[in-house]
Parts: structure tokens; sequence; C-alpha cells
């Protein structure tokens, strides 16, 4: 039995990964040139698509959104590149990384509503500012959060964009020889910007690149960031597109299928003019090197990007801990630094209304983490049967439902549910969620598992013990504290799912996310500052777990600490 | 006991078409059998070949035979070929104990018997009382004495060597080549051993077979 | 040709049961027995949290006395819940929906009802509470935006649009007394006021509000909108518009979300003039802490918008019998006493307070309905909600015009 799982493993894995979005995008296309049987589209037609071009304010909306993306991805990449060429390496460099790497876990409308909380006219900035400094004795009728062209939604995907990249270069790091192309270059007469930039950038990229692609399908295709800190006149197209969805109109969903549809080719011309950018990035990277200037002083750049690296870092710490603020807050008027007073009324007040979102965000994380990992271990396990390492075909499988936009599959995945009845269902948002949660653990899980001595396991059978022996008593519990790391990225990315759960849970399902976001256009911040503290928590209480569970386990055990 | 003789019957080992490795010879018991070349070589594949975890990249033909029993198609846990690597590889997740009784066979039953057989390996290996002990804690030498205590253990029918001696420094290499051949004498076992080292191939009196040249 | 006669008998023998299972609110009794044991997914707006609170212990009740589980959908549009029966509707799900109760009116209520998605024939008439509802007083508990109501929707609690301002920082008489007025003074304070943007339901509120004020004439707005005369109705209100929207707070360039997220501006000072529908909602925002206690209300002389907000079950629900006992016990006195407290919620009730037994009426009499709430008779007259083809005609041309404006 044990010999026959593996093999199922990759074919399984391949249909949770791309079986959603095939079928998701059919849901969402064929209704979008108007055939949709179930209500009475039979033929195709373009007058949806045209209706749609009518709509006030439709290509602006598409605009922000292709600019959000290219904004985004282009400045997080960039102090990201610039970060790691200025300091990799160092101590200050480890000691960022420690700061940055638990940010991943923070889901992105936590931090959203952090970013708000501090750069509203009467938020945290302004307070601490006010009156002494600004003079304000009530807020300035500044137009910053919500502003028309995006800012702070660009602002508040950057600073989540940013660890995320960082993570994904740190991963990529071992595999290019820094230290030895950095002395070399350095003897060459480089500075140390432009000697990364010329000797690992290059390769470094390349293993990144599905990553980048990544965020620049995200950043133009989100809808909680953009709720939360986006414009509104008009919004940015995936949000309008929820609205679309949502309308109680029978013939608007051929129109939000048409209104996907557009998100879908938005979201591609993005990554067809990133493509492009990088073929000028590289260019010019050429004409630089063929130019053989040293850029020798390059201090202010290195320096440029750790201010960078710490404003985004510290940006998103800042927010969280006004949100918990928030949530202690009495009455707390402009410009008061700090409440009047502190309580905890907001939260006893909300604590019983937490325990169902709650338990659903739960039992969707665990359940959609235990599959993940097991799946994922299936497929590595298939992986050393057949001495056959996932290529490159395989990653891009791992990376489909990172690089369709959510919006443009989910609305056509609901539909099915819809009509096979799996709606607002537990299956069906795990299912949903799995599709989400197994590239994060498969991306996590493989390296490690990869690199695992697989001498132990010759031993192991030399000693007479069967497969499965070897697997449960000695590969498992030398991998546990990688996979249970990697159940907390799962279990982090399951939390922070707002689109698959609005959708497929229906209004019926609701996790503690759907609920902050349905909160947030209500404007309470005290309870606000509950929600995004809970969502918050979760994943950070994944990691406190992953973290101590092997530590005390093998307190004992030297060679199993990191 | 005489019929554990190893007998390697036509073993080719090839990568690309390419052959690496070629023998056909016969094994006695407490005999060592060195293959000699230098690394990137494959030497090692013939090891992977007879345990039983060739990488599927490689092509491999010929029989092994332990005693009368062919091998060549058991999977690695039914051949019972005790392996040493030049690392002692200790489960880093059990105490100095809890590995050794690992390898006991489940024949043996009874928690006090089985301990006792721990106890007796350590002794025998010299590392009486160190049974509770965190593997990591103990020197190089001793660890490659708990793993061959492990090994011997598991009651193996040959045993394997892959340059187990290469990391350890001049003079624990002559201690411990001579307690591993001493105990295959007394374990009457058929060794095969890999190495790059002439001293090894010296140290081992038995026949060499020289690959990769 | 004998299977398949089979095969449509066994068909209509299965389907004949569950049309005739349908729960009669006249047999009362029997609808209490079926609802016990029953889910009512309640899909309500969840924007607010007293009223998520008020839920809570309607849901507790409920559980308690009938047995029936209340499970509030929140939603951050009305119109989520309707897109869901829709949906349904198109997949075949005529039974076993996924929505049993639905707050409602105006526009949503109109779709429904038009689309014929609304448990029918009308129910709300017959449930025993109704027999306390002040239809004499209230004509919008018939008349839902101008559409008959017929019973497919049960009445909640009433709306009027009054206006509120903190005392400390402004001055009760320098206030405007109608749209124009509020003109001239957003020219005197610029940034200081605001509304939702539209389609927010108070956002488009107010627009209406504005409308019904300029209009030449009103009577038009109370028929279906007419295409042909349709600019010419509501250039008054849009030339009002152009003028009032570079005054507000932001330049117009962006509007609060909805209700509670103005309520917050005016909490942080960033504005000074705010609305709601609800008479007392002030006054339970000042309990609640969320605004000062100088905070005090007025309203136009001339009238503003009133109307009453309802619930209505789905064609579809899956527990119509746990949804007419939830929807009855709504309107129960003891339910409508508190929801008018406002330290609970504050929304003023549909009965009619003279129908009611001693101890009832009590329960409303003793009610402190707070410093910052009017009473009745300083509420001012009562405006009629236009048909609701206004809201949606004005919505969209309102989007049109400021919505993706740049």
């Amino acid at each position: 039995m044990c010999s026959m799982l593996p093999r199922l493993g990759p074919p399984l894995a391949i249909a949770v990964l791309a079986g959603p979005i095939l079928f998701g995008l059919a849901g969402t296309i064929l209704p979008a040139f108007g055939y949709l049987p179930a209500l009475g589209g039979t033929g195709f037609t373009l007058a949806h698509a045209e209706k749609l071009l009518t709509q006030p304010g439709i290509m602006m909306s598409a605009l922000i959104s292709l600019a959000a993306g290219l904004v985004t991805t282009a400045v997080s990449l960039g102090v990201v590149m610039l970060f790691i060429a200025g300091w990799a390496g160092t101590h200050i460099f480890s000691r960022i990384q420690h700061l940055v790497s638990p940010l991943l876990s923070v889901p992105h409308a936590a931090a959203a509503f952090g970013l708000a909380f501090l750069i509203a006219p009467s938020g945290m900035i302004a307070r601490m500012l006010s009156p002494w400094l600004t003079g304000w004795e009530r807020p300035p009728d500044l137009l910053i959060v919500n502003d028309p062209t995006g800012l702070s939604m660009i602002a508040g995907l950057i600073v989540k964009e940013i660890p995320f990249l960082l993570l994904i270069a740190l991963a990529a790091l071992p595999q290019v020889d820094l230290p030895r192309t950095r002395a070399l270059a350095a003897s060459l007469g480089y500075g140390r910007v432009a000697g990364f930039l010329h000797g690992v950038w290059p390769p470094l990229y390349r293993q990144m690149r599905l990553a980048v692609f990544a965020v620049v399908a995200f950043a133009t295709s989100v809808v909680d960031v953009a709720a939360i800190l986006g414009p509104t006149t008009p919004a940015p197209l995936a949000v309008r597109l929820v609205g679309w969805m949502n309308d109680p109109e029978l013939s608007m969903r051929f129109f939000a299928s048409a209104g996907a549809l557009l998100q879908l080719c938005v979201s591609a011309a993005a990554l067809l003019i990133w493509i492009a950018l990088e073929r000028l990035g590289a260019a010019m990277l050429r004409r630089l090197r063929r130019s053989g200037l040293r850029f020798r002083r390059d201090a202010w750049l290195r320096r440029a990007a750790l201010a960078a690296m710490v404003t985004a870092a510290m940006t998103v710490l800042a927010g969280l801990a006004t949100l918990a603020i928030w949530s202690f807050a009495g009455l707390w008027q402009f410009p008061d630094a700090l409440p009047e007073t502190f309580t905890a009324k907001t939260w006893m007040k909300t604590a019983p209304r937490l325990a169902a979102p709650l338990s659903v965000t739960l039992i969707v994380a665990a359940a959609s983490t235990t599959l993940a990992i097991a799946l994922t271990l299936l497929c590595l396990m298939r992986e050393n049967e057949t001495g056959r390492v996932a290529g490159r075909r395989a990653l891009l499988f791992l990376y489909l439902p990172l690089l369709v936009p959510q919006a443009a599959f989910l609305f056509g995945l609901q539909l099915l549910f819809v009509f096979t009845g799996g709606v607002a269902s537990l299956p069906a948002l795990v299912l949903a969620h799995l599709t989400f949660v197994m590239p994060y653990v498969f991306l996590s899980l493989s390296d490690p598992w990869r690199a695992y001595d697989r001498r132990y396991e010759a031993i192991a059978a030399g000693l007479g013990k069967s497969r499965i022996a070897t697997l449960l008593r000695v590969r498992l519990p030398m991998l546990s504290r990688a996979i249970l790391v990697a159940a907390a990225v799962g279990f982090a990315v399951s939390v922070g799912q707002y689109l698959p759960t609005v959708l497929i849970g229906a209004g019926r399902l609701e996790t503690i996310t759907t609920e902050a976001v349905a909160l947030a256009s209500g404007g309470n911040r005290r309870v606000i500052g509950v929600y995004a503290f809970l969502q918050m928590l979760l994943p950070a209480a994944g990691f406190a777990v992953a973290t101590l569970v092997p530590a005390l386990v093998f307190r004992n055990r030297r060679a199993m600490r990191v | 006991m005489a019929d554990k003789q190893l007998f390697l019957d036509g073993v080719s080992i090839a990568l690309n078409a390419r052959v690496l490795v070629a023998v056909t010879h016969r094994v006695e018991v407490g005999e060592v059998l060195t293959v000699m070349g230098p690394s990137g070589s494959g030497k090692s594949t013939l090891l992977a070949y007879i345990g039983g975890f060739l990488d599927p990249a490689f092509s491999a033909s010929g029989k092994v035979f332990s005693g009368k029993e062919e091998i060549t198609a058991l999977p690695a846990e039914e051949r019972h070929a005790g392996i040493l690597f030049q690392d002692p590889l200790l489960f880093p997740h059990m105490s100095v104990g809890g590995n050794l009784l690992f390898a006991i066979p489940p024949a043996v039953k009874g928690k006090a018997a089985r301990l006792a057989l721990v106890e007796e390996a350590l002794d025998g290996v010299g590392l009486a009382g160190t049974a509770s002990r965190d593997p990591d804690t103990l020197s190089g030498g001793q660890k490659a004495r708990v793993a061959l205590a492990r090994v011997l253990l598991s009651a193996p029918r040959m045993l394997l060597l892959d340059e187990p001696f290469s990391k350890l420094d001049a003079e624990l290499r002559s201690q411990m080549r001579e307690l591993v051949f001493a105990k295959a004498r007394t374990s009457r076992l058929p060794v095969v051993l890999v190495t790059h080292d002439e001293a090894d191939a010296e140290a081992a009196g038995g026949r060499v077979i020289r690959v990769g040249q | 040709m004998k299977k398949l006669l089979l095969a449509a008998a066994a068909f209509a023998a299965m389907t004949l049961p569950a049309l005739a299972g349908e729960p009669d609110p006249e047999k009362w009794q029997e609808v209490l027995a079926d609802a016990r044991g029953e889910t009512v997914y309640f899909n309500a707006w969840g924007g607010a949290e007293n009223i998520n609170a008020y839920l809570e212990w309607a849901g507790a009740e409920l559980e308690k006395r009938y047995g029936v589980k209340l499970v509030h959908v929140k939603l951050d549009d009305t119109a989520n819940a309707v897109a869901k029966v829709v949906a349904e509707k198109a997949a075949g799900r005529n039974e076993g929906g996924t929505v049993d109760l639905i707050w409602i009116n105006g526009e949503n209520f109109s779709s429904m009802k038009r689309q014929q998605l609304l448990f029918s024939p009308g129910w709300a008439e017959k449930l025993p509470n109704w027999r306390f509802v002040d239809v004499e007083d209230k004509p919008t508990i018939q008349t839902d935006f101008t559409v008959p109501v017929e019973g497919l929707e049960s009445p909640w609690g009433m709306a009027k649009l009054v206006f509120f301002h903190d005392s400390a920082r402004t001055d009760l008489a320098s206030l405007p007394k109608s749209a124009k007025d509020l003109l001239a003074w957003a020219q005197q304070n610029p940034g200081r006021f605001t509304y939702p943007q539209p389609p927010d339901f108070i956002g488009s509120s107010f627009l209406k509000q504005v409308l019904s004020e300029l209009v030449a004439d009103r009577s038009v707005l109370l028929k279906p909108v007419d295409e042909a005369s349709f600019d010419k109705t509501v250039a008054p209100l849009f030339s009002y518009l152009d003028e009032l929207n570079p005054l507000l707070w932001r330049g117009g360039k962006a509007f609060p979300q909805n209700y509670p997220a103005m309520k917050q501006l005016l909490a942080d000072n960033e504005v000074d003039i705010i609305f709601a529908f609800n008479p007392s909602e002030a006054s339970s925002a000042i309990a609640n802490g969320e605004l000062p206690a100088t905070v005090r209300s007025f309203t136009f002389p001339g009238g503003t918008l009133a109307n009453t907000h309802f619930v209505a079950i789905p064609y579809n629900a899956a527990a119509k019998a746990g949804a007419l006992v939830a929807a009855d016990f709504l309107i129960s006195p003891e339910a409508q006493a508190r929801k008018q407290d406002p330290q609970i919620w504050g929304d003023p009730t549909v009965l009619a307070i003279s129908k009611l037994h001693a101890a009832d009426r009590a329960r409303f009499e003793t009610l402190d309905l707070g410093v910052a709430t009017l009473k009745p008779d300083e509420l001012g007259p009562a405006l009629d909600e236009p048909h609701p083809s206004w809201m949606d005609r004005i919505e969209t041309e309102w989007k049109r015009r400021y919505g993706a404006a740049h």
C-alpha cells in the first residue's frame, strides 16, 4: 500500500492546483461571452464585453490595477535587490532578516488596516506630531487613505511584498555563490552593489522569477487591501468586480464574468509589460558592464536600501501595535497620542461573536494544511522513488494558483459549486483553500526534504527496517521541524485567505479575515483592532507551535536544533 | 555459518551507457573485498547496488548472492546488508541507546533482553554506560564506534564500508580499522570496502579491485 | 412509455408533499412545531456592532423559547443576499436555499418582488404579533418606497433622516435648515461635510432628500422614472451637487463608505455634520462611547425622508417555519422595546404603543431615549420615498458624473 500511495501524489497535486483554475476559468470565460445555459445563455455574444466598456471609469479602474501591479513589484523587488546587494553576509543583514521573516505571516488585510490606522489624517503619525509640531487641533483635510491614484494601496502592498520577495531571494541565495562572486568582483575593483548586480543578480533573479510574477499578478488583482486602502472614485478593477459578482440582477452574472475576463487581461498585460521591463533592465545591465564603470561610492545607495527595508518592516509593526492599542481604547480623541482610558470592553463585547468565525478559521486552516502536507509528502516521496526532481514544469504548476488572478477564476468556481450544491460547505472551502495553501507548503518543505541526507535511509534499510518504518521512525522525526514550519506557513496562508472564503463560503462560512474585511467599511476602529489583531495572532501562534514543539520534544538532542 | 559468503556474479553498473564498475567475485566470511578508485569514479554505486538503494539514474545488471540465496531482487530492508558511511550518521533524534535498540531485530523479545544487548554492544566498543547520552555530545571516534555497534546489532549478513575511516584522524583511523576488521572476523561477515586510501587496502589484506582508471 | 409515466408519477409524488408542506402562518401552532430545531440564516447588514449584538440577543431568545437557531450572516451590502437567491434560482435550487431571512427594503425588495423571489402569498399580516403593528399612522409599513408590500415582508423598524452635530464645536443656530441652506453652510465651512458614497443606502438617501427638496413637482418621484423627462427632472439635483461636491471633505475626491465610517469622521473631528436614518442613533453612539456626549440632533423643518425597514423570506428558504417564527419574534413588544433602547440599538418601533397591553406599554414609556434624540413631535414632517427606480437611476448618474472623476 505504501508503495502505491506516493504514485498518486503528483497527479493529485496537479488536480488540486490546476483543476479549480481550469474549471474556474471556464466558468468565467464562457459566461463572459454569453454562454451559460443555466441562465438561458446558449449562444455567444460580445454584448456583455461591450456593456462593460461603457461602464463609467472602467479604463481608470483597469489602469489603477495595472499600475499598482507594476509599481508594487518594481519597488519591492528594487528594495530587496539593493538590500541583498548592499548587506548580505553582514550582522545587520541577519538581524533584519529575523525582523522581516515573521511579517510574511501577517495577513494582508491586517497589515493594510495597520497602515490605514497609521497614516490617515487622524492616524497615529498625525497624533504623534500634533499639535506640538503641526499645530493641528483637528485632523487635516488631507486625502491620504483611499487616494484616487492608489498610492496608499501601493504602499500597503509594498510593505507586505518586501518580506515575501526577501524570503524567496534568501531561499535561492545558497544556489549562487555570493561570497566568492563578491570577492571576485571586489578584487576587480567593483563596488559592493555593482559587483552584486553584475555577478549575482542575474542567476538569483532567474531563481525568483516565478515568485516575482506572482507578485505582479497578485498586486493587479488584490481585493482586500484595495478595499481597505485603495481609491473609491473609481475603485480598482478587482474591487468593482466583486461588487458586480454580488449584484442582485441576473444579467449581471454575465457582465461580472466579462469583468473577470478583463481582470485576467489586465494581469496578463501587467505580466507582459513586466517581461518587457526585464528585457530593458537586462540590456541596461549589459551596457553598464561594457562601460566597465566600477561604482565604488555606493555607500549612500546601501544606506538608502537599508532605510527602505527598515521603514517597511517598522511600518507593519507600528501599524499592528496601533491596531492593538485601538482594540483596548476607551475614548480616544484627536490629537491625543494615546487613549484617555484603556478598557477590555471591546474585547469582551466581541468575544462571544468570535467563536464561530474562529472555529471555521481553525478547522479550514488545519484541514487544508494537513491535506497540503500529506500531498506534498507524497509528491516528494515519489520524487525519491523515480529519482527525478520536479522540474520547471512542475514549478509552473505550483505557481499557477498564484499567477492566475483569484477574482478571474474563483467566480467561475463559485458558479460550479452553486450548480453542484457544494457552495458554502466546509469541504468545498477546504478544497478552495488547499489550492492556495499547497504551493506555499510545497515550496517551504521541498528544500529541507531534498537536503535530507538519504544515507540515513540506507542505514535504516541495512538495519532491516521496512520503508514505512524508516519513514515514520527516522525521516519524518528528523524533518519534524521543517514539516511543522511548512504547516505553520500553510496555516498562515489559509488564515489570510479573503476572496476564496467570501466566494466559496458564500457568507455562511465566515473566518476572522472575512469578518475583519466586512467590518472595514464600518470604520469601527476598536472592533477592527480586535479582528485584525487576532488575524495576526493566529499565524504567530502557528509559528510558535512549530518552533516550540520540536524544541521541547528534542530538548536533549543537540543536533536537532537549528 | 559458512553459508553467509557474498557472491557478486557479473555485476556491472553504468551511467549513460558508460560502465563504472564491473565485477565478479566471491567474498568469503571474514574476508574483505576492497574497491579502490578516485572520488567521483562511481565506486560507491557498487555498495548501493549490493545494499539495494542504487539511484534509479544508474543502470545495473548482474546477480548478488548471500550464501545460496539470491538477494538481487529483494528490497533493501530484506537484504540485511549492514552499511557504514564515512559519517557515523547516528539518528540525531534518538539517544545512543535508542540508536542501538532501533537496530536490534524484533525477534529479540522483551525489554530487558533488548536493553541487555545494548549494554553488551556498548561495552564491546568500549562505551559502556553511554546509552542515555545524546549522540551529538560524543566525540567523533565515539560516534564511529556507536555506528559500528549499531550495525553489528542488526545481525547483518554482510558489511558494506563506504570510506568509513576517511574522516578520522590518523591515530583513530588505524584503531578504528582494526576494530572493524576484528569485529567482522569474529562475527564471520563478508566485507566490501570502498576507499581511496591505500593504507585501508593494505590493512584489509584481501583482494583489491581498481575502478575509474 | 409506461416507465416514463411511472417516473413522472414518482417525481410528482416526491415534489407535491414538499409544496404542500409550506408553512401556513394561520396555523401558528403547526408553524411553531415545524420551526423547532430549524436553523435560520438571517442575512443582514453586519457593519454595526450594536445591531450585531442585538441580533445575538434575539438569537439566544429564539433558541430558548422556540428552539430556533438564528445565525446572523453579516453582509456589507444587502444586494449580496439577493444575489445569492438569484444564483440559486439560476442553478435550479428551488428548495433548501441558503438564505432564510433577509433584512430588506426599497430597491432590493422591489427587485425580489418583481423577480418572484419571495415567499408568497403574503404572510406578514398573518403573524400573531401583527395586531400590534401601527398600520394607521405609519403608511410606509404597507407601501415600501411606493411599492405595495402585500404582506411579502414584515416590518422591523422605522427610519427618518436626521442630522447630528457636536454642540461643543458648532452652534445649533448656525446650522442649515434645508438642502439649500446646507450648500451655503458648506461654502462657509469647506471640507466639513460629506455623505457616504452612493450606492451606499444612506448616501443615496441623501441624494433623494436633496432631489425631493429641489424637484419642481414632487409627485413625479412617486411614479417610476420616465426616461424622456429624467434629465430635466434631476437637473436641479446635479447642478446642486456640482457646487457642493468640491466643498466636501477631501474635496469630494473620496467619500466614507457608509454611515459608521461617517460617524467616525464626526468622532475624529474631521466633519461637523453627519446624518442617519435612525433618530436615536446619536444617543446610542454616545452610550457606546463612539461619539462625545455633546452630540445633538436636528432636522429640516421642511421635512426629511422617512421609510420602514423589513424582513423578508426567499421563496426557496430552507427554514421557512423558523423564519416566520423569527419575523414574528422581531415584532413582539419585548423585542421592539429592547430595539428602541438607545443603550442597545435605538431603532424606532413599528408598533402602535396604544395597541399594547399595559405592561408592554410600560416597557416603551420607561425607555430613556437619550439626550441626543429628538422627540417624535420635533422630528418634522415626513417626505415620501421616491419610487425605487429613481434610486437606481440617480445612483448610476452619480457614478457616471462623480464616481470615476479625476
